[in-house]
C-alpha cells in the first residue's frame, strides 16, 4: 500500500495520484496504440466501437454520474450528431466544421429540452429527455428527403486534410479523440465548474447555499454531456457506414445507460469497462446461446431479457458498477489481510418527500 | 358532429387506460417516491393473463376478470417483496433503472411465453353498440369509462374512509414519521404495489377490447402514462386521471384533423409535443402537488 505525501495544494487536484499511476496510464496508452499491429480488423473495429461508445458514456456520465441527473433519450443527441454531419459531409462541408456544428447543435437542443424540465425533480428531465427522443426518431423517420429515412443514409467515407483514413487510421484517430476527451473531462471535472456538479448531484440544497446556481449549472452539464454523445454520432456515423433511424432507438439511449452504469457511475474509467462490457455483451450472448439448450438459447427475447436482468443485478449488488468492484478488489489486495468486509458498505436513507399536503 | 361525440368517447375511452395505468404510477410513488416505469409492462402481463384464461382455458369473461386482477395483485406483491424492498432507500435514479430493467425482463418473458403477434379477446360486449339520436356508441368504450369512474369513486373512498387507506396516506407524507406513530410502513408500500399492480391489470382488461394486446404495447402506453401524470402533476391522483384522458383526446383528435392534412402522422408524437410544451407553460402539472424545496 502507497501513501502519497502531499507537499502542496495541487496535488489535491492533480490528474495521477504519483508518477506510478501516470506510468500504469501511460504503459496503458502504448498497449493500446501497438494493438492494430498484432490483432486483426475484428479486434480492430471492436476496439474503435469501444472508444466511440466510451465517449458517448462520457458525455452521460457527467450528466448521470456527476450531476445525478437522468436522461433516458440521450440516443437522440446521437442521432442528431450523425445525421448532421452526414448530412452536412454530403453537401461539401468539410469534417472540420461539420463535426463542431454538429456538437453544437445538440448541445443547443439540449439546453432547450433540458431548461423547461430541470426547474422540477430529475424525474422531469427523464420523462422530457424520453419525449424528446421520441420526436427526433419521428422527425428523422418522415425527413426522408434529408435523412433518407428508412432506407438509410450512406455515410462518405472519414477524410482528414483530403486523406481518405482507412480502418486502421480511422482506430488511431479515434483513440486520440478518446483520449482528448478524456483529457478534457478529467480537467473540467477538477475545474470550479466540475466541482460545482458534484456539489449539485450530493446536495442541491447545499449547492445553493454555496452559491451555485442550480439551473445555469444544470444545463451547462446538459449542454455539455450532449455536445459529447453528439461528438460520438459523428464518428459513429463513420464506423456504421449506414444510418439508419432504428439504430437510435430508445433501447440504445437504455444501453448507454446502462454502460454508464454498470461501468460504474461517478467515474471516468467505468465509462470504458462499461463500452468494453457492452461492446463484448452480443458477442458474450451468442456465445451462451450455443450452450443452451436450442429450446431456449433460440428464443429472440433472450437479449432484452439479458440487458434487464445485468441491469437489475448490477443496481441491486453492486450500485458502483465494474469500476467500484475493481475498487474493492484493489483495496482487498493492497490492505491484505486487514480488508474490512463494511468499507464499502451501503448507507441507506429515509425519504421525505418535496411534496405539499 | 356525430364523429365529433364519437372521437370525443373513444378518446375518453383510451384516455381512461392511460389515466388508470398513471394512478398506478402516481400510487407507486406517493407511498414509496419511487417511480415504476415497469408499469405499462405489467398492464400488459395482466392483459395477457386475461387472454389465456379466456381463450385457452374457456373460462367466464367476469370469472377470468376477476381471477387475472387477483393474480396481478400477487405479482405486484412478489415484486415488491422481491425486488423493490432491496431498494428503499437507494437514490431515486437507482430506483428508476431497476424498473427499466425489469421491464425489459417482463416484455421478454411475455415475448417468450405468449409470443409476438398481437391477441384480443372476445368479450360479452364487443360489437354491441348503443345509439343516442344519430350517434352510435361502441358498449366497448361506454364498458371503460364507466369502469373507470366506479374504480375512481372506490380508490377514493378507499383513502379517504379506510384505515389503511389513510396510513397510505400518512405514509406517503413522510415515512419516517408514519413509522413513529406505528403504521407497518413495510406492509403499507408492499400493499401499495398490489394495489398499483392490480389497477394496470384492470387497465389492461379495460384495453383489451379497444386494441389488440402484444407484449411491447406496455412500453409505449406506460410512456404516454407517465405523460398523463406529468400533464396532471405528479403525484395527484385525480390529477393522473384527467392528463390521461387530456392525452387521450389530444392524441385521437390530432389523429383525425391534423394526420389527413398534412401527410404524414404526428398523433403518435403529438402526445410528447404536449408534454414538452406543458413542461414550459406550467411545469407543476394541472393538479400541482409538488413544490420547491426549502431550507
Amino acid at each position: 500500500m502507497r501513501f502519497v505525501l502531499k507537499t502542496n495544494y495541487h496535488r489535491d487536484v492533480d490528474l495521477f495520484r504519483d508518477k506510478v499511476q501516470l506510468s500504469w496510464y501511460a504503459t496503458l496508452f502504448l498497449f493500446v496504440l501497438c494493438i492494430p499491429i498484432f490483432s486483426g480488423t475484428y479486434v480492430e473495429s471492436q476496439l474503435t466501437l469501444v472508444f466511440l461508445w466510451s465517449i458517448a458514456g462520457a458525455g452521460l456520465m457527467i450528466l448521470v454520474g456527476y450531476t445525478g441527473l437522468i436522461s433516458l433519450g440521450h440516443a437522440a443527441f446521437l442521432s442528431v450528431g450523425a445525421y448532421t454531419h452526414a448530412v452536412l459531409l454530403d453537401l461539401g462541408v468539410p469534417p472540420y466544421l461539420s463535426i463542431p456544428l454538429a456538437m453544437s447543435l445538440c448541445s443547443v437542443l439540449g439546453v432547450i429540452v433540458s431548461v423547461a424540465a430541470l426547474r422540477m425533480t430529475g424525474i422531469y428531465l427523464a420523462i422530457a429527455t424520453l419525449a424528446f427522443a421520441m420526436i427526433v426518431e419521428k422527425i428523422v423517420k418522415n425527413w426522408s428527403a434529408v435523412t433518407g429515412g428508412n432506407a438509410g443514409f450512406k455515410v462518405p467515407p472519414p477524410e482528414v486534410l483530403g486523406w481518405e483514413l482507412n480502418s486502421t487510421a480511422y482506430y488511431y484517430l479515434c483513440l486520440l479523440i478518446l483520449a482528448l476527451v478524456m483529457l478534457c473531462v478529467s480537467n473540467l471535472l477538477r475545474a470550479p465548474t466540475g466541482r460545482a456538479f458534484i456539489a449539485v448531484r450530493d446536495s442541491e440544497v447545499s449547492a445553493q447555499a454555496t452559491g451555485i446556481n442550480l439551473i445555469k449549472t444544470k444545463a451547462l452539464a446538459f449542454a455539455i454531456s450532449a455536445a459529447l454523445t453528439g461528438l460520438a454520432g459523428t464518428l459513429l456515423a463513420h464506423q456504421w457506414h449506414y444510418l439508419f433511424p432504428d439504430s437510435f432507438s430508445m433501447i440504445t439511449s437504455i444501453k448507454l445507460l446502462m454502460l454508464v452504469i454498470i461501468g460504474g457511475l461517478g467515474s471516468m474509467s467505468g465509462v470504458v469497462f462499461g463500452a468494453i462490457f457492452m461492446t463484448l455483451l452480443p458477442d458474450g450472448i451468442a456465445t451462451v446461446r450455443e450452450w443452451l439448450p436450442d429450446s431456449i438459447g433460440n428464443l429472440p427475447g433472450l437479449e432484452p431479457f439479458t440487458f434487464g436482468l445485468l441491469l437489475i443485478v448490477f443496481l441491486v449488488f453492486e450500485p458502483l458498477g465494474i469500476n467500484g468492484r475493481w475498487q474493492k478488489i484493489r483495496l482487498f489486495f493492497s490492505r491484505f489481510p486487514l480488508y474490512r468486509n463494511k468499507t464499502f458498505r451501503r448507507q441507506k436513507s429515509f425519504l421525505r418527500t418535496e411534496r405539499v399536503h | 358532429m356525430e364523429t365529433f361525440f364519437q372521437l370525443l368517447l373513444s378518446g375518453i375511452a383510451q384516455g381512461c387506460v392511460y389515466g388508470l395505468v398513471a394512478i398506478g404510477f402516481v400510487l407507486i410513488y406517493k407511498a414509496t417516491e419511487m417511480v415504476n416505469f415497469a408499469q405499462g409492462d405489467i398492464m400488459m402481463i395482466g392483459a395477457f393473463i386475461t387472454i389465456t384464461l379466456i381463450n385457452h382455458l374457456h373460462w367466464n369473461y367476469f370469472l377470468a376478470v376477476v381471477t387475472a386482477i387477483a393474480v396481478m395483485g400477487l405479482v405486484g406483491l412478489t415484486l415488491e417483496r422481491g425486488l423493490l424492498r432491496r431498494m428503499i432507500g437507494e437514490s431515486p435514479f437507482a430506483v428508476l433503472m431497476v424498473t427499466i430493467g425489469l421491464g425489459f425482463v417482463l416484455r421478454s418473458v411475455a415475448g417468450m411465453i405468449w409470443g409476438h403477434n398481437p391477441r384480443s379477446i372476445v368479450t360479452p360486449y364487443t360489437e354491441h353498440t348503443l345509439q343516442f339520436g344519430a350517434v352510435v356508441f361502441p358498449v366497448a368504450d361506454l364498458v371503460v369509462v364507466a369502469a373507470t369512474v366506479v374504480l375512481c369513486g372506490l380508490t377514493f373512498l378507499f383513502f379517504r374512509y379506510t384505515r389503511f387507506g389513510i396510513a397510505m396516506q400518512a405514509t406517503s407524507q413522510n415515512q419516517l414519521a408514519a413509522y413513529y406513530v406505528g403504521i407497518p410502513v413495510k406492509r403499507v408500500v408492499a400493499a401499495s404495489w398490489a394495489l398499483a399492480a392490480a389497477i394496470a391489470a384492470i387497465a389492461g382488461i379495460l384495453l383489451l377490447p379497444l386494441k389488440s394486446v402484444y407484449p411491447e404495447v406496455g412500453l409505449i402506453l406506460g410512456i404516454k402514462a407517465f405523460a398523463a401524470a406529468i400533464v396532471g402533476g405528479f403525484g395527484s391522483l385525480p390529477g393522473a386521471m384527467v392528463g390521461g384522458i387530456a392525452i387521450g383526446l389530444v392524441e385521437i383528435f390530432t389523429k383525425y384533423w391534423v394526420d389527413g392534412r398534412i401527410g404524414f402522422s404526428v398523433s403518435e408524437t403529438s402526445v410528447y409535443i404536449l408534454l414538452l410544451v406543458m413542461l414550459i407553460v406550467r411545469p407543476s402539472g394541472l393538479f400541482a402537488s409538488l413544490q420547491k424545496k426549502k431550507v
